[in-house]
């Protein structure tokens, strides 16, 4: 007897990084569409994954900017 | 005229070389701002990031010649970057290189204690987790020991692929699999202490 919320549970991050096989796919969105519980966890991952993200980007200083451009080669 | 066919084709080499070196500088500039992303990440402070950064481009505009046109330019920027990081001792380590994590519910555990937090029924997801400010989540990332935090920056940051994340830090897939799974574990662990102290 396969226990679906441990496997969901295992399949949950190749799934969330996009590298699981179409079969492997289906199987588990078959389980989220019946199972509440896996559901909310996969979704709680995904917006956390999502802040974490957001939260992490900081922008590039505009000097660093400028002084990577200067590396250029000098055009002749 | 035979003599000064060869010099005609040297020229022309080298006008094809001067184009291509162009192209490929102006192509790396315009990642520089996702690699800077990154950088940030991997490293604890800013100055830090923007010497790495500095040192890569250096480097990469050193050795174009090494880059294979049609690869993936970014993937080559972020191994010079890595490399270099390495390179550098990692200098500054926040973070303890092993962490206790005796607890397999660890995975549940933010989920669990924010979720305690807040309304009783039917929680939403959303509303927990901005329960977390910006700081605190840099704060708990900062905190996951280096060897982790990496392939988490390259993958849920860079969004780099498994393999990509592999070649970059030279390990095996297996083990940016397993590293990531650890270090996301250990992420929400912190992201659980930083919640319950904020």
């Amino acid at each position: 007897m396969i226990d679906w919320c441990e496997k969901c549970e295992e399949m949950m991050q190749p799934y969330l990084d996009g590298v699981l096989s179409d079969h492997e796919v289906a199987e588990a969105e078959r389980h989220l569409d019946e199972c509440r519980w896996c559901a909310k966890r996969y979704r709680f991952e995904e917006r956390l994954r999502h802040y974490v993200r957001i939260a992490a980007a900081e922008p590039m200083p505009p000097e660093l900017k400028a002084k990577l451009a200067a590396l250029r080669t000098p055009l002749h | 005229m035979a003599e000064s066919a060869p010099t005609t084709a040297e020229t022309r080499r080298l006008a094809e070389e001067a184009r291509a070196r162009v192209r490929f500088e102006e192509e790396a500039l315009e990642l520089s701002d996702q690699v800077y992303r990154v950088a940030r990440r991997l490293v604890s402070s800013r100055e830090e990031a923007e010497d790495l950064v500095q040192q890569t481009y250096e480097r990469a505009f050193r050795s174009w010649r090494q880059f294979t046109p049609g690869t993936n330019l970014r993937a080559w920027l972020l191994r010079i970057l890595t490399n270099l990081n390495i390179d550098r001792g990692r200098r500054q380590q926040r973070a303890p290189q092993t962490t206790s994590l005796d607890s397999e519910a660890g995975d549940y555990f933010l989920y669990n204690k924010l979720e305690a937090q807040v309304a009783e029924e039917n929680p939403d997801e959303e509303r927990v987790l901005e329960r977390l400010s910006q700081d605190s989540i840099v704060d708990a990332l900062a905190d996951v020991p280096h060897d982790f935090r990496d392939v988490i920056v390259l993958v849920d940051i860079g969004e780099f692929s498994y393999a990509d994340a592999a070649q970059i830090l030279d390990i095996p897939i297996g083990t940016v699999m397993s590293r990531l799974h650890r270090g996301r574990r250990i992420l929400k662990k912190n992201l659980a202490d930083e919640a319950v102290t904020t």
